[in-house]
């Protein structure tokens, strides 16, 4: 049922997952394989498999604890911090096995940038939020490159202008939007290929909303994307791809227009219309 | 519009129970408070108080010849000479030369009972440091025995002193002396003396009347002899005063009674009997000044009121006492022995710095041994461990270690560290280990606890950059958690410092005159810390000791506060808020 062309053709699709054809030629970035997670007992993720194309920005929606977090934490291996949550199935990026042992989580998860769905700046300065990371990562040779990278990263993420002058300020001194606009900033200072962001407009008014989207726009054109919304305009607006979860499960993936013109399962349709959730 | 009428009146119907129940609430805390404040109050405020007469001495400055004879036997200067020189002869021949008229033994004895030995290894060791003193006369200055300084303090002995209100011929007959009155001038003294005993008479019959009528109340074989012993020295001690009170010749003094010295100049004479009319006295010479025939008009009636069995001075030695300070020689002043000095058995002479050193070397070791590893496992347990029975069963183990009874750690540090390792007991090193396993449960479970206040976040936001779990540990959660952690470790620590148990059990009540030596190797020295030393004092049985038990409290106190201060600061200084 499922002509994804731009899927590496390997991976059949299975489940009950309905499939939506893609037209425009993309790259696999990362594709998971019957990736499930469980928390203890309880079956937070059933068997998702899908592919997520390279520079473009794919949403995932779904009611609350749906496992649209669990899904993102299985990308970046943060499920190995939480005791009794056991992942299977496989993640593979650029082809490579995540879940495999000889992969160090510290090189995937510099790979892989990751923004809370509560921003948790450290409680240290501005700068040093945003530093952190390139700093035991060593992408910086000197002081002045490593300030290079802050200020064009706090640049990229729009905040640039209001904390220029306050680099030494606690950065949770920060107004909520602009904390959550300093975890983008640091997760991107990595320059990782993927970023995986969590609501990451969900205490944002419009106007930073628009900034932040308008990033997420400029960031597709070199890094992979994957965002989850709870809001259906805006996973309409910036995202190439949408998956929706449902219960754990992944219920339908496709083009954005496809599935939000054209979504074939009931529940798909019954969730961006509204009528639950 | 009615529904919320109703709602508001259901509310304010509510209302003033639930502002009686809040302000109950404020007053049981307020109240709460209150009482402890004054708790600590009257606590500390008595310490303060009791320990007052502690940090005053009184010292005896007194012109010591230094003979070389006494001093310098071999007479070449030589250390060795001068160590075998007889330091307290040449003292005691200083105290004789303000007192010429006293030769006999057991006055002699009274005299040097003034001050104590020890001093003068003090005076040897000034001579030794400089042998050119020897041959002359040096100033030297020493605190005066404990019974002393507290009659001097008035903390043992009461007394009254009044101006003789007649002239008195005194005349001299060998030992005795009779004072003859213009006037009955005892007559006071005498009369109230003898209110006084009839009044304990009447006490003891009244109470003997009363034993006697509990007697055949009592079946106990073993209690009704010993309600016989009482109802006997009861009857005895009524018997006696009645016969003093009944001798026509007058009044007799024993030892018992008041004392009451007659002082004329430089001489003391002490009553030992007044005749009945009260105008005529006998007495013993105690403190001659070339005294014959005479007629005195300028005279005190000196009366010691606490009689000479209950006191641990004599009606002599508080006329050496008097003397000497009336000359001058005796003065008070700040007790710096009580800091610069070890313990001693000498009440003038025990320092609490021997104890002081020690704590401080323990807590030491005790600080470098607990605080790392307790750390250390903290964080350990907290951020890597697996969550697997094993874990849990440690932490159980913990968390029970912190109820054990100090004194089993005392017990374990005996059959480990002395017996097994065969560390030297009674120091520093061994006291600190054992007050460092006493102290790891609390310095664990504080830390613990704060590493666990650290928000879950912020270890997802190191990780979520690439952090390993230990930079995201270290780099974010432990100067977070730091504070807290030493808080918890200050606690712990100050614990240890107001330990005794434990110490006990490993010898560290060992009596140590020479305070440890402040550094190395006074580790794996005997040494003694503060509250042994309190406790030590306290079981003393010399008055002097009860003053300073209290101000050796104090100066724990004052460590514990400084301990706690730095613990405040420390937390103020590296408090983080998100
Ligand atoms: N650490 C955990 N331990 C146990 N259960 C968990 C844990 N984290 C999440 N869950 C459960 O897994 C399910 C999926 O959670 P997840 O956080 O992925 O939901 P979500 O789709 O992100 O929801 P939301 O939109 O509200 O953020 C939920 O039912 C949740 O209760
Ligand atoms: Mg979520």
């Amino acid at each position: 049922m499922a002509d994804i062309e731009f899927l590496d053709t390997s991976s059949e699709p299975r489940g009950d997952t309905l499939y939506h054809p893609v037209t425009v030629g993309y790259e696999t970035k990362v594709a998971t394989q019957g990736v499930s997670v469980r928390y203890g007992e309880k079956v937070a993720l059933k068997d998702v498999t899908m592919d997520i194309p390279s520079r473009a920005v794919t949403a995932c929606i779904g009611p609350s604890g749906c496992g649209k977090s669990t899904f993102l934490r299985a990308i970046n291996r943060m499920n190995d911090t939480i005791d009794n949550a056991q992942v299977s199935g496989s993640v593979l990026i650029d082809g490579e096995e995540v879940n495999d042992r000889s992969v160090d989580p510290v090189v995937l998860r510099a790979r892989v940038g990751m923004v809370f769905q509560k921003p948790n700046p450290f409680p240290k300065t501005i700068y040093e939020n945003v530093a952190y990371g390139p700093k035991i990562h060593g992408l910086a040779g000197d002081r002045d490159q490593l300030d290079g990278i802050v200020e064009t990263s706090l640049k990229k993420a729009g905040l640039w202008d209001e904390v220029a002058d306050r680099l030494t300020h606690p950065g949770t001194s920060l107004s909520g939007g602009q904390q959550q606009r300093l975890v983008i900033a640091r997760a991107i200072a990595v320059n990782p290929e993927v970023i995986l962001m969590d609501e990451p407009c969900s205490a944002l008014d419009p106007i930073a909303t628009a900034r932040i989207e308008e990033l997420i726009d400029e960031l597709r054109e070199n890094y992979t994307l994957i965002i989850v919304t709870h809001s259906m305009a805006q996973a309409a607006r910036v995202s190439q791809m949408t998956a929706f979860f449902h219960l754990g499960a992944l219920v339908e993936y496709g083009p954005t227009e496809e599935i939000f013109t054209n979504p074939r399962d009931q529940r798909t349709q019954d969730y961006i219309t509204g009528r639950f959730g | 519009m009615s529904k919320a009428t109703s709602i508001r009146d259901a509310v304010s119907a509510r209302l003033p129970r639930r502002h009686r129940a809040e302000r109950r609430f404020q007053a049981y805390g307020l109240a709460a408070i209150v009482m402890a404040v004054i708790f600590l109050a009257f606590l500390v405020g008595s310490i303060i108080i009791q320990s007052v007469p502690a940090f005053t001495a009184h010292r005896l400055t007194l012109p010591v010849m230094l003979t070389e004879d006494l001093v310098d036997p071999r007479g070449d200067r030589s250390e060795a000479s001068l160590r075998r020189g007889s330091y307290n002869s040449a003292m005691q021949a200083a105290l004789r030369e303000q007192f010429p008229g006293i030769e006999s033994r057991t006055e002699l004895r009274e005299l040097f009972g003034l001050y104590s030995a020890i001093n003068s290894a003090r005076l040897l060791s000034q001579v030794v440091e400089d042998p050119d003193l020897v041959g002359q006369t040096i100033e030297f200055e020493f605190p005066i025995s404990d019974d002393a300084d507290l009659y001097l303090k008035g903390q043992t002995v009461d007394e009254r002193r009044e101006a003789g209100r007649a002239p008195i011929t005194l005349t001299v007959d060998g030992e005795t002396v009779t004072l003859r009155g213009d006037e009955p001038v005892f007559a006071v003294f005498s009369d109230r003396l003898r209110q006084a005993m009839t009044q304990r008479a009447e006490a003891d019959e009244a109470e003997a009347a009363r034993l006697i009528a509990t007697l055949d109340r009592i079946i106990d074989r073993d209690e009704r002899e010993v309600t016989d012993a009482q109802i006997e020295r009861a009857q005895r001690r009524a018997e006696r005063l009645r016969l003093q009170l009944a001798d026509a010749s007058g009044l007799q003094l024993g030892p018992r009674d008041p004392s009451l010295l007659v002082r004329a100049g430089e001489t003391v004479i002490a009553i030992r009997s007044i005749s009945s009319d009260g105008q005529t006295a006998q007495g013993e010479i105690l403190l001659p000044a070339g005294l014959g025939p005479r007629r005195v008009s300028d005279w005190v009636l000196w009366e010691i009121e606490t009689p000479a069995a209950t006191r641990l001075i004599t009606d002599r030695q508080i006329v050496f006492t008097r003397t000497l300070r009336d000359r001058g020689l005796v003065r008070n002043g700040f007790n710096t022995l009580l800091f610069v000095n070890a313990d001693s058995r000498e009440p003038e002479l025990a320092g609490v710095r021997g104890a002081f050193v020690g704590s401080i070397l323990t807590m030491v070791v005790t600080m470098l041994l607990a605080v790392p590893i307790g750390v250390g496992a903290a964080i350990y347990l907290e951020e890597f461990a697996p969550k697997n029975p094993v874990t849990a069963f440690i932490e159980v183990n913990i968390n029970n270690l912190a109820a054990v009874p100090s004194i089993v750690f005392g017990l374990l540090g005996l059959a480990v560290y002395i017996n097994i390792f065969g560390l030297p007991r009674s120091t520093p090193l061994v006291g600190g280990m054992v007050l460092a396993i006493m102290t790891l449960p609390t310095v664990i479970i504080s830390s613990r606890a704060a590493l666990k206040a650290v928000p879950p976040s912020i270890r997802e936001a190191a990780l979520g950059v690439g952090a390993s779990k230990t930079q995201a540990v270290f780099h974010h959660v432990l100067p977070l958690a730091l504070p807290g952690m030493l808080t918890g470790s200050i606690i712990g620590l100050a614990q240890a410092l107001g330990e005794t148990a434990p110490l006990l059990m490993i010898g560290m009540v060992a009596f140590v005159a020479d305070p440890p030596f402040f550094g190395l190797s006074g580790f794996t020295e005997p040494a003694t810390v503060m509250p042994v030393q309190i406790f030590i004092w306290s079981t003393s049985a010399e008055r002097a000791f009860e003053a300073r038990t209290a101000a050796a409290i104090l100066v724990l106190l004052t460590l514990m506060i400084v301990f706690n201060a730095v613990a405040i600061y420390l937390r103020r200084r590296y408090e983080r808020r998100w």
